[in-house]
């Protein structure tokens, strides 16, 4: 794999994590458990598919081969997918939303940090920007974990099972792969040990706040950043690619 | 309806001519053009007046965030998902003023979405209507938010102070609205043949329903008058409507577009656009429950208020544990 490659790869992490987890809140509008988390979740998503936006216009340009952003996002099939599988699991009920926004969130804010000071300039500069916005959505999903986790027991119960079963995907998003080690080498990618520690403090301390279990380590599902989806992906996209595949000549 | 104390509302009876004698002052104040402001007195039937229309403006942009949400897992480009999502945003942002503005004149949020969800307060039955196309975004920005836009200027100056408040300020994002949704409806009239029938195909399905939106004609419209007097209301149903159809038509001829009526011509003589009849049979049907989402629609809402209990539950608790342990501490 060259640098190139490798560059493309990691930014279609980038921007395929931010653009699957921003469609999948986009579902919750209109529907969301009080107005306050309609405007709550409407703002995390607003930010993310910006965010989408910026690493998939500078993959294209990476890439080379003329497709912009919106070619990346909506002309591309499951296989050519980066995502991590946790960013495509299903809102399930607010707790289960709540809990993979979390898990997410923790990873992505001190990975932008890192990336902030990214030998790659433009990168460095999505980074700075978007990191702000992730501090900001790591603060808000923290808190809804403590106010659900100490909540009621039908709220705690809840929260402990989507945290149960979202677990086995955190593992991916720490595993580092050629494109990782050979991005790490130039000083291009994040070092994944360090933010796993960063995320493992800050997961540590929410659950203990939240009066949470941490689930025991076990097997993790893996292969979203390779492009090994689960069955989720392709109704995602099925969606959201709906209307430039049925008028591929027409422009919005 | 709850109604909190220092209200007129909770306020002991008064002698016939002690009333009358506010209620002269009150008239006098909004003949001067003076806000009334939540802790003046007010007759209790304005009060009630306007909690019936703030809360039913507040439903409207409640419910109308999902004609609109309906699109926005489909949003044709990125640029397009993020304007319609600040969009509807927007509209969850509109809500929250209009039941806040409702509550200072003692309604709570809880009671007034709880009569929503029972079927009891009204919203605008324009969204009972479906979005089939991606076109139907363009329509409902370019005509729904114009006619809503025609309506709410003039509830700017409203009497009430609270709301023409919240007015003003939900005005100008409406006028965002609808340049978002006319130059949707630019794009697909300039675009291929097959955009240019889904643009066409929702004009005709929205160009009725948006003339209803002004209310019943003025000789059937039971609250225009007394609204006029307290100055709640400023113009009169057929007036504003005569408005949106002067403004529309040249819009349409510029996109290339046609309304559905054939009646539709420019009248030299008064210097406006002459319409056909509307179907106001139609009208009363939807607004009584039988139009083609009425039951989606509130479904929809119920549902997710039901699902989102235990949520709103548990940040309640906590809340409640987080003070008691305040004050255990102290």
């Amino acid at each position: 794999m060259n640098q190139r490659q490798a560059l493309y790869e990691y930014l279609l992490r980038l921007g395929d994590n931010a653009l699957i987890l921003g469609q999948r809140l986009t579902e919750w509008i209109g529907h969301a458990p009080a107005l306050e988390e309609e405007l709550g979740s409407a703002n995390v998503a607003l930010d993310l598919i910006g965010q989408a936006r910026g690493w998939l216009a500078y993959a294209g340009t990476v890439e080379g081969a003329g497709r912009d952003e919106d070619t990346l996002a909506l002309q591309r099939d499951v296989l050519d997918f980066r995502n991590a599988l946790l960013l495509e699991q299903p809102n399930g009920h607010y707790g289960d939303t709540i809990a993979r926004q979390y898990l997410f969130d923790a990873f992505h804010y001190p990975l932008l940090e890192a990336l902030r000071g990214c030998a790659d300039q433009h990168i460095a500069a999505i980074a700075a920007k978007s990191y702000k916005e992730a501090g900001y959505h790591r603060r808000r999903s923290a808190e809804w974990m403590v106010r659900l986790g100490d909540g009621t027991a039908e709220s705690h119960a809840k929260l402990q099972r989507s945290v149960d079963t979202l677990w086995p995907y955190t593992g991916e998003l720490f595993t580092p792969d050629e494109v990782d080690r050979t991005l790490q080498s130039l000083g291009v990618a994040a070092d994944l040990t360090a933010v796993y520690q960063t995320w493992d403090e800050d997961v540590a301390r929410t659950l203990k706040t939240a009066t949470l279990q941490r689930p025991q380590a076990g097997w993790m599902q893996s292969g979203g950043k390779q492009g090994r989806h689960s069955e989720q992906l392709g109704y995602i996209l099925a969606q959201m690619q709906f209307l430039p595949r049925a008028y591929p000549d027409a422009r919005w | 309806m709850h109604i909190q104390p220092g209200h007129t509302g909770g306020e002991p009876t008064r002698s016939a001519e002690a009333l009358a004698e506010l209620e002269q002052a009150f008239q006098e104040k909004i003949d001067a053009e003076i806000k009334i402001e939540p802790k003046d007195w007010m007759p209790e039937a304005y009060r009630q007046s306007l909690v019936r229309q703030i809360s039913q403006h507040a439903h409207s942009e409640i419910v109308g965030m999902l004609p609109e949400g309906n699109w926005l897992t489909r949003a044709p480009s990125l640029r397009r998902k993020l304007i319609l999502l600040a969009k509807v945003q927007d509209e969850a942002g509109h809500g929250l003023y209009l039941y806040s503005a409702a509550e200072t004149l003692g309604a709570s949020r809880e009671a007034l979405i709880e009569a929503l969800h029972a079927g009891k307060a009204k919203y605008s039955s324009i969204f009972n209507y479906p979005t089939l196309t991606w076109a139907d975004v363009g329509a409902i920005g370019w005509l729904v938010d114009g006619a809503a836009l025609i309506n709410q200027i003039p509830l700017c100056r409203c009497s009430y102070g609270p709301y023409a408040r919240a007015m003003r300020r939900i005005c100008k994002e409406e006028s965002f609205h609808q340049r978002q949704g006319y130059e949707i409806m630019l794009v697909l009239c300039r675009g291929t043949a097959a955009q240019k029938r889904m643009a066409q195909d929702a004009l005709e399905r929205w160009w009725w329903p948006s003339l209803m939106m002004f209310g019943p004609p003025d000789a059937e419209s039971s609250h225009t008058q007394q609204s006029m007097r307290w100055k709640i209301k400023r113009h009169t149903n057929d007036a504003l409507r005569q408005k949106f159809v002067d403004q529309s038509v040249p819009q349409a001829d510029y996109l290339g577009l046609t309304p559905p009526d054939p009646e539709l011509k420019w009248n030299e003589q008064i210097g406006h656009y002459d319409f056909g009849a509307i179907d106001w049979g139609e009208f009363w049907r939807v607004l009584k429950g039988d139009g083609p989402c009425n039951r989606e629609r509130i479904e929809a809402r119920r549902r997710a208020y039901d699902e989102g209990r235990w949520v709103r539950e548990a940040a309640l608790a906590f809340g409640a544990k987080q003070a008691r342990r305040a004050h255990g501490a102290e």
